[in-house]
């Protein structure tokens, strides 16, 4: 694993996927913005595939995490039980406590 | 993570059929079609990459199966230890069974009796090649990358699977830097079996989530 920045968000953590409104290279999926989870796991420090998809490479590694969203929560129609979830990766920068 | 990897790159993750682009296809070319030709002979042109480098990575791509991956399930169902090791990295798992891993990252991720896992990467098709080889053109399909995150219990119906409400059903989005690969639950009656016969009971779709491993290979 690829650790030189530490995290920001401990597992448990209550977390706000944010939108930042951001064009081009994002790997934030829009169903997810604004939506409220827990931290899963910490992936480790990678570098922004926001600047790397142009050609930015070797700038400073950021938090990656595994961030759990019950689908309850993603969508208010969802046709299974209550305790189904999904798991995905956010970086740092898109995330607030909640 | 090494930057320099391949299959790390986005980029490649966006084939839609196993075989590279055809110049001379019957049917007219897409935009991105056409640009990758363009760039891939202006890379050739320039001398950045030779045809004989593109040629063997497509070669390397072909040899990949989802065999690889069901070792490493097989393994970790008669091998407490190396599973731990597996579950605690499954790249370096991996390495450890002979596997050339190009991926920067790889995770397992086990079904349990409580909860049942699924993969899919809405943002394009990523997918853990060194394990199991070429996506099936069903993984990169835009029908399933929307549905398996929206009604993933209706899309495993679909593949045959269904869950009571007691297990969980638990989607993961592969949308940045991992890999991961389904850890399937040991089928019940498969005691006598040996490591080799175990893993012939581990399809593809049973390391994505969407089947479980059969009683007997037949």
């Amino acid at each position: 694993m690829s650790v030189n920045a530490s995290p920001t968000f401990a597992p448990g953590a209550r977390v706000r996927i944010i939108d930042l409104k951001k064009q081009g290279h994002v790997r934030t999926p829009i169903y997810v913005r604004e939506k409220v989870g827990t931290i899963d796991y910490f992936c480790g420090a990678f570098e922004n595939p926001e600047d790397r998809a142009y050609g930015r490479v070797g700038g400073a590694r950021i938090p990656l995490y595994r961030v759990r969203l019950m689908q309850r929560d993603l969508w208010p129609d969802y046709e299974g039980p209550d305790n189904d979830s999904l798991v995905l990766e956010i970086y740092d920068h898109w995330l607030q406590p909640a | 993570m090494n930057s320099d990897d391949p299959d790390h790159d986005h980029h490649h993750d966006h084939a839609h059929s196993r075989h590279p682009t055809r110049e001379d296809d019957d049917v007219a070319l897409s935009y991105g079609e056409a640009k990758f030709l363009a760039l891939k002979s202006m890379l050739i042109e320039k001398g950045v990459l030779t045809a004989d480098q593109i040629r063997r990575r497509h070669e390397i791509n072909d040899l990949l199966t989802p065999h690889q991956g069901a070792r490493m399930v097989a393994k970790a169902w008669v091998d407490p230890a190396f599973k731990a090791r597996m579950l605690k990295d499954a790249k370096t798992a991996a390495i450890e069974l002979g596997i050339e891993v190009t991926e920067a990252e790889l995770m397992a991720i086990e079904n349990t009796p409580t909860c049942h896992n699924i993969i899919v990467c809405t943002l394009c098709s990523c997918y853990p090649r060194s394990l199991l080889g070429e996506p099936p053109p069903w993984y990169i399909s835009k029908a399933y990358r929307s549905r398996a995150v929206r009604e993933p219990r209706k899309v495993l119906r679909e593949f045959g699977l269904s869950f009571p409400d007691t297990v969980e059903v638990r989607v993961h989005d592969s949308n940045a830097d991992l890999r991961y690969v389904v850890l399937p639950m040991r089928p019940h009656g498969t005691d006598a079996l040996s490591e080799t016969e175990l893993a012939d009971l581990v399809s593809r779709d049973c390391l994505v989530g969407t089947a479980l491993p059969a009683q007997d290979a037949s």
